[in-house]
């Protein structure tokens, strides 16, 4: 019972999340500044944010719903402070995992994409309801490709449970080489869920201000970012866990191990980001549907090819 | 673009970290005004050509042709105007431009 | 979902450096009709030009603008001295010269980074930044300040260029030859942004020819016009130059335009430093000019520059009237944005190169209640104002007017 208490509040709990959370999105703005030749934040820089959010005044518009106003922040949070416990973090097995709780993970993550959603919905102002609609029509686009691209390893590995495909793979590292196109896909597809260059077309700040989130301030806008922040570790933890087949079985090289795969994920998202300038969302829609989806089947075609051929 | 991101990682930021170094300024930087009283002969064109009225000439003494000059550097363009019509050179640019103050009284400075 | 929403744009917006309105009428994420409105930087200087006396208008022009201040205050310069009828000497022609091509690549490499940012791709923003400090370094060399850099005088240039000033801008300008030929080759081989720039806010020759486009803007179009060239002034007649124009008529081309634009200034300015005469700096000007009209013209970086300069026998002008070329330039947004999506928008608008605060020259009024619109003229908006604040409680009556 305290165990289980320890697991959700410290670690891999709210607590971990957390400073994880902040400390990925201070490597992010640090990478992003030096690849532009630039200095950079310093690393307390994302808690500064933070904390100052937290004590500044939180304006509620006056026809904004006032409910939806204030409990979106806590739910977009809470839906994805879940999901850690059905991802390994250290070894191949994650705290609570079940067969088919692949199926739960996904449905989990796609809750954040809802909130930002009805949070700009529900502010009753031009730019965010112009920015909730991008991010449903973005959530058309690229969630597809990253289911498909989830499913092929699944396939090969036999199992619908995350904890069983991170099993199989560091079982047989090998048939991890025959992942690649996926991994290909779920890199981009899960740049498009962060909403980050080249897809950051919801939160388009210069074409409408803040998308969603124009109308927040204070300490729901800081729950809104945190949410962001933990779910760029929850994202780059599933991808790691399907596709990068290293593990070990002593607790503290495990850590290591998944923080080294975490970190390297997070670096080449950043490098993406850098490079890329936004395009639009009908030139997104095309994009998503006419190249990813496609390499996804792909992916899956290969997949149950060796699966038979084995 | 590649080329030229990724290898940025590896060199130093063209940042120059102001206040803690302190940039180079050039040459004939156009700063705070210097002011020699010896050569001045209060002919006042300087007062006459200032874009802003930012420079005054007070005589300071009833028997010598004694002038000082007070300048508001708040209203003051930083032209340089008042040193190329002045006749006799009494007045130059430095290199100072750390100027700010928390009040607006304390700008008006004798130089 | 043909109703219609209104969005402002402006006057405070991200995607604007200055403030200006604009009201699109969208349906869905297109464009269907929108509305341009000015004014929101009128300053009143044209007036202000008129209490004070020509050297002191020079400085006063100079801050209509940051980053055109050189053409806003070489184009006065040049009608005050068709004015007085001087002739200023070859080195001088020169210098002003120099620092105006200076002046080109120092917008266009700020535009560059600007149209950058606007679609999203802030790492090009800051690399081209970053070599806008190379050039304000040059600049600041020369003549002491980075922006608004007072170079000219009533006669001719206040400093002068030394050799070794010579050696720093010829090594700079390799530098930054070396930098725009990258930069050139990125954005014409980058998908991205290729997909943002290309088929974006068309503009016909047709068109561009009957709203007066002018600069960059209408070179992309094929119109080809260049005052540097149809009406020379200063020495382009001696310089050899190339005026580049597109086909594209979109933004694209307008990128191309001005990227090759860059590669042509370094030429001239390559030219200009080695050919370089000697000579004086300024002739004797007198304070009082005498009664008499000039127009000048100049290649502003955005396009045509004209200023009117009327004097009267003394040593204040009578009338200074300047119109910058993006007044010119704003009847084609409207035309330009009608059709396009709402994510084009601030592109577009970018691709103008717009600086509002040359452009603002009259303000119009709209009644809260009745929406009635009109002018007022000055003297009854101050004696209005006037009257008003007496109703208030505070007599501005005895509030001297002079500068």
């Amino acid at each position: 019972m305290l165990l289980s208490l320890l697991y959700i509040f410290i670690f891999p709990g709210i607590l971990f999340l957390s400073v994880y959370g902040l400390a990925l999105e201070y490597l992010d703005r640090k990478l992003y500044a030096r690849f532009q030749n630039r200095v950079g934040p310093p690393w307390f820089q994302p808690f500064a944010d933070f904390m100052k959010l937290m004590g500044k005044e939180g304006i509620i518009p006056t026809h904004a719903d006032k409910t939806m106003f204030k409990v979106l922040p806590s739910f977009a949070v809470a839906a994805v402070s879940v999901v850690i416990l059905y991802l390994p973090i250290w070894g191949t097995n994650s705290l609570y995992s079940f067969d088919g709780d692949l199926i739960v993970v996904l449905y989990l993550l796609t809750i954040p994409t809802i909130t930002f959603f009805i949070a700009g919905w529900s502010s009753n102002s031009l730019y965010a309801t112009i920015g909730a609609v991008r991010t449903i029509t973005q959530l058309f686009a690229y969630e597809v490709p990253l289911f498909m691209s989830l499913l092929g390893p699944a396939i090969l590995a036999n199992s619908w449970s995350v904890s069983g495909i991170a099993a199989f793979y560091s079982n047989n590292p090998l048939m991890a080489l025959a992942n690649i196109p996926g991994f290909i896909v779920a890199i981009i597809a899960i740049q498009g869920k962060l909403e980050r260059s080249p897809f950051d077309i919801p939160d388009a700040e210069t074409e409408i201000v803040a998308g969603p989130f124009t109308e927040y301030s204070g300490r729901f806008l800081a729950f809104f970012r945190m949410a962001i922040d933990i779910e760029m570790i929850v994202v780059a933890s599933l991808v790691a866990a399907v596709f990068l087949p290293f593990w070990s079985t002593s607790i503290g090289l495990g850590i290591v191990i998944y923080l080294v795969k975490t970190v390297f994920i997070v670096f080449i998202l950043a490098l993406i980001r850098a490079l890329m300038a936004r395009i639009r969302i009908e030139q997104m829609v095309n994009f998503c549907w006419k190249f990813l989806a496609p390499l996804a089947i792909l992916q899956i075609l290969i997949d149950i090819i060796i699966k038979v051929l084995l | 673009m590649l080329s030229l991101v990724f290898p940025s990682l590896f060199k130093k930021p063209a940042t120059v970290l102001y206040p803690f170094v302190k940039p180079e300024v050039v040459a004939n930087f156009r700063g705070k005004l210097k002011f020699d009283q010896s050569k001045c002969i209060g002919c006042k064109i300087c007062m006459r050509d200032c874009p802003s009225e930012a420079i005054e000439i007070f005589r300071i003494s009833e028997t010598e042709k004694i002038f000082k000059a007070v300048v508001r550097l708040d209203r003051c363009l930083y032209c340089g105007q008042c040193t190329d019509s002045c006749p006799k050179d009494a007045l130059e640019m430095t290199k100072e431009f750390a100027l700010a103050h928390f009040n607006r009284e304390s700008l008006r400075v004798d130089i | 979902m043909s109703k219609r929403v209104i969005i402002p744009l402006g006057p405070q917006h991200p995607a604007l450096k200055e403030p200006e309105s604009f009201t699109l009428y969208l349906e869905g994420e297109r464009v269907a009709a929108s509305n341009v409105t000015l004014g929101y930087n009128h300053r009143g200087i044209e007036k202000a030009c008129e209490e004070r006396s020509y050297i002191q208008c020079l400085y006063l022009l100079e801050r209509v603008c940051g980053i055109c201040s050189h053409s806003h205050t070489t184009a006065f310069i040049t009608a005050a001295e068709e004015v007085a009828q001087l002739e200023i000497p070859k080195r001088a022609k020169y210098i002003r010269t120099l620092i105006g091509e200076l002046e080109r690549v120092h917008s266009h490499l700020l535009w560059v980074g600007v149209a950058a940012h606007e679609i999203g791709f802030d790492t090009l923003f800051m690399y081209s930044w970053r070599d806008r400090e190379v050039v304000m370094d040059i600049l600041a060399m020369l003549t002491g300040n980075r922006v608004q850099y007072s170079i000219n005088t009533l006669g001719g240039v206040r400093r002068d260029v030394s050799d070794s000033q010579k050696e720093e801008i010829l090594k700079a300008i390799d530098i930054l030859e070396e930098r725009t030929k990258y930069y050139i080759d990125v954005v014409t081989t980058e998908t991205t942004m290729m997909g943002r720039l290309k088929n974006v806010g068309g503009l016909t020759h047709e068109i561009a020819t009957k709203l007066n486009a002018l600069g960059p803007l209408a070179r992309a179009s094929g119109v080809d016009r260049d005052i540097r060239r149809d009406d020379p002034y200063l020495v382009y007649d001696e310089i050899p130059f190339n005026v580049i124009t597109n086909d594209g008529c979109d933004v694209f081309g307008r990128v191309v335009v001005r990227a090759l634009e860059l590669i042509e200034s370094y030429r001239i300015i390559r030219y200009v430093v080695k050919n370089m005469p000697d000579g004086d700096l300024t002739v004797k000007a007198p304070r009082k000019l005498p009664a008499n009209e000039a127009t000048v013209r100049y290649e502003a970086p955005r396009g045509e520059d004209l200023h009117y300069v009327r004097g009267n026998g003394t040593e204040k002008p009578e009338r200074v009237k300047l119109r910058a070329p993006t007044m010119a330039n704003l009847a084609s947004i409207s035309y330009m944005l009608d059709g396009g999506y709402l994510a084009d928008v601030p592109i577009v608008i970018a691709a103008i190169d717009p600086c509002f605060s040359c452009t603002d020259r009259a303000i119009s009024i709209k009644q809260i209640d009745s929406g009635r619109e009109g002018t007022l003229e000055w003297n009854n908006l101050r004696t209005y104002s006037i009257e008003w604040y007496k109703n208030h409680g505070f007599d501005a009556h005895k509030i001297k007017l002079s500068r």
